[in-house]
């Protein structure tokens, strides 16, 4: 009766999403535990090692501290949009992940316009963030909010470009098929287009507001920008979805530039995990390695050179298949 | 927003009287920096104004960590009121020490051992270097760079294990006495800290590789908060901040005191006035000051580490008297009038971070947020020194 259900398409997409929902609360353990060792590692610390075996039971306490907090509404905000703004952050990244081709048979659902979904549901992102900033009451979540939406509106157009060329070569949208046409680590995308993959790497750490293009929450200048007002789960929740953001563009990066679950011997899903999480493990290293650029100096990145140079490598792109043809 | 419930949320003093200006066109929106902010290191408060994320104006507004010290100064005897300078600038304690100490010597006309003097210049010395490196943490910090901090507190941890060896403090130290120190420094004072300067000498390298170079430190700190001589001038800035502006003015070189004058140093300066110039020089100045430590333990001579003829007590003739030294962040100066008795009839502190502070309302203004936090940070503020 299960497995009949499991196999309807609405029932493979229900269990995908239950599958996804599972996969990314332990994902925000697994990344807390990282991050932090990482962290440490960097500083010249050990990171956590208190509570559990070196630390691991560390993320559990930290999800435990932030469940058992109060929920406070400052006075004056917007109760609605503030509680709305962390569920708008989380909630289009559980289907962010339908589309992602984890192995060859492990994904959520298959579809046509996989990549357009993908992009088109962590554009939301930036809304939420306009709403906590706006409806927190809050001078610094206000000046938060004005920053996020600049770098969102900026970053998505590089983010764009860099996406369409592998569009452009493949002739698909579709993630499944874009992965199937990289066999071998010499037909990995990164190798066709390396320019394409810079300039995505660069604006995905700008779309998930990690450091340095952490400016949203700039916490030496706008104390914790957006979410300075948000206690406890509120707080949880935008952090749940910052991580997952994290493996979602780390992901996509995966399945357009390095070949996604390709890999010898090991099942394709561990390598399409592998692969993610060194991503991953760069972002972080980002984080803990640079200063924070400046608002003017991001913008500057984006429209004097990532744009132009995505434009160039479309164009070039467009191109060559045309003349391969 | 319901309106009832902004209008709760007034402000206070400064706030209300801190009104947008008349004059000025377009909404802008007053906020406060402090005194609870992660960049004001401590509890200063600026208010500004702002017009999106560019500072129409800005007012420091002081007074929170306010303790009375000048005042303390006049109710307890010249010994008793010792441990408050380790209070003032606490990141810099023996430059302060050595101000006060210094200028009661200077009033009874107290000689202090040659020894001493050295001694007092290693400490100081040292405890200048953690004090920048503390700064240097901190001010990438302010720009964003977590790492750092945890590299400078690594050394800044080594100097603190030294000094707690003849102090017997780790932060607010009180180890100058008048006509010496309080603890002579033994032979393993001397190999801990020749051990820690080679050891220094090879973290430089690896601090300006891992963040002086870096493109967007640069570009944070470039052409950020220019600083001309004038103003300078006019604010009474000294210490890096002035030195990095060009003017060469080192209270240890200009006005020579204890054996400064045959110890072999550079006076660095910058060129543009800028951040990047001011960090620069903080970075040449822990440089020079290993120099000045391997010559003072070179020289080091032997003899007592406090004067034999004191006084039993301190009680001054009339007079006034002031001396000034060089601390971290500026020239540290102690006025004291005495009439006669025990205790100082006034006691003045004239301390860098004050002057130093005021300059910010005049750079920051027309700059984005971000530039007008890398500014106050590369203006280094200890703020229990400002509020004395």
């Amino acid at each position: 009766m299960i497995i009949e259900l499991l196999a309807t398409p609405l029932g493979h997409t229900v269990a995908a999403l239950v599958a996804i929902l599972a996969f990314l609360g332990l994902n925000g353990l697994v990344m807390v535990y990282m991050e932090r060792k990482v962290c440490g590692f960097i500083q010249l610390r050990p990171g956590p090692f208190e509570v559990g075996p070196r630390g691991l039971l560390q993320p559990v306490a930290d999800a435990l501290k932030l469940v058992g907090k109060q929920l406070v509404t400052p006075q004056g905000a917007d109760a609605l949009l503030f509680w709305l703004a962390p569920f708008i952050s989380f909630a289009p990244v559980a289907i962010c992940f339908l589309p992602i081709p984890f192995g060859p048979i492990a994904t959520g659902m298959n579809m046509n316009l996989g990549l357009l979904l993908i992009l088109a549901f962590s554009g939301l992102n930036a809304l939420s963030l306009v709403l906590a900033g706006w409806g927190s009451n809050n001078k610094y979540g206000l000046l938060g909010a004005a920053r996020a939406v600049a770098q969102s509106v900026a970053y998505e157009v590089p983010l764009l470009l860099s996406v369409l060329a592998i569009a452009f070569q493949v002739g698909s949208l579709n993630l499944s098929t874009i992965v199937e046409g990289q066999k071998g680590i010499l037909s990995w995308n990164l190798f066709y287009q390396p320019l394409a993959f810079v300039i995505y790497f660069i604006s995905a750490t700008a779309e998930t507001n990690r450091a340095p293009f952490d400016l949203p929450e700039a916490e030496s200048e706008l104390t914790a920008g957006f979410h300075t007002e948000y206690s406890g789960m509120g707080f949880g929740i935008f952090f749940l979805a910052e991580y997952s953001y994290m493996i979602v563009v780390c992901a996509v990066a995966t399945a357009l530039f390095l070949g996604g679950y390709d890999g010898p011997f090991a099942p394709g899903i561990w390598w399409f995990l592998a692969k993610v999480f060194f991503l991953v493990l760069i972002l972080m290293f980002f984080r803990w390695t640079f200063p924070r650029v400046r608002f003017d100096q991001l913008l500057n990145i984006c429209w004097k050179w990532l744009i132009p140079l995505g434009l160039a490598n479309l164009i070039a792109t467009a191109l060559v298949m045309k003349l391969v043809q | 927003m319901p309106h009832d419930a902004m209008s709760k949320l007034v402000g206070d003093y400064y706030t209300t009287h801190f009104s947008p200006d008349p004059t000025s066109e377009g909404d802008t929106l007053i906020l406060n920096l402090g005194p609870q902010h992660p960049s004001t290191h401590g509890v200063l408060r600026v208010v500004v104004e702002m017009d999106g994320e560019y500072i129409r104006r800005s007012e420091p507004v002081l007074g929170y960590i306010h303790r009375m010290h000048e005042k303390m100064g006049e109710v307890k005897t010249y010994l008793q009121y010792l441990p408050n300078m380790g209070r003032v600038d606490y990141l810099h304690a023996l430059a302060w020490n050595w101000a006060y100490v210094g200028a009661v010597e200077k009033l009874m006309g107290i000689k202090v051992p040659p020894r001493a003097e050295y001694i007092r210049t290693i400490t100081c010395e040292l405890n200048r270097i953690s004090s920048h490196l503390l700064w240097w943490g901190a001010y990438i910090l302010d720009l964003g760079g977590i790492t750092p901090i945890f590299y400078a507190f690594a050394d800044r941890e080594r100097i603190m294990d030294i000094l707690q060896r003849v102090t017997g403090a780790r932060l607010t130290y009180c180890y100058y006495r008048f006509g010496g120190v309080s603890a002579d420094i033994d032979d393993d004072f001397i190999k801990e800290t020749r051990e820690f300067l080679q050891h220094f000498k090879t973290r430089l390298p690896i601090y300006h590789g891992l963040v002086t170079g870096n493109v967007i430190l640069r570009g944070r700190c470039e052409d950020i908060g220019v600083l001309p001589v004038e103003m300078c001038r006019r604010y009474g800035a000294t210490g890096p901040v002035l030195r990095g502006s060009g003017v060469a003015y080192d209270t240890r070189r200009f006005e020579p005191y204890s054996v400064y004058d045959q110890l072999e140093f550079d006076v660095p300066v910058g060129k543009n006035g800028d951040a990047m110039d001011r960090y620069d020089v903080r970075m040449a100045e822990m440089v020079q000051s290993v120099r000045i430590i391997e010559q003072a333990l070179d020289a080091l001579p032997d003899g007592p580490h406090v004067s034999p003829d004191l006084p039993d007590r301190f009680i001054p003739d009339k007079g006034e008297v002031y001396f000034a030294v060089e601390g971290a962040r500026g020239k540290i100066g102690v006025y004291i009038l005495s009439d006669g008795t025990a205790k100082p009839y006034r006691l003045k502190l004239r301390s860098p971070s004050f002057s130093n502070l005021h300059v910010f309302a005049e750079l920051a203004q027309g700059t984005l947020l971000a530039d007008a936090i890398s500014i106050m940070g590369s203006l280094d503020l200890v703020i229990p020194e400002i509020d004395r």
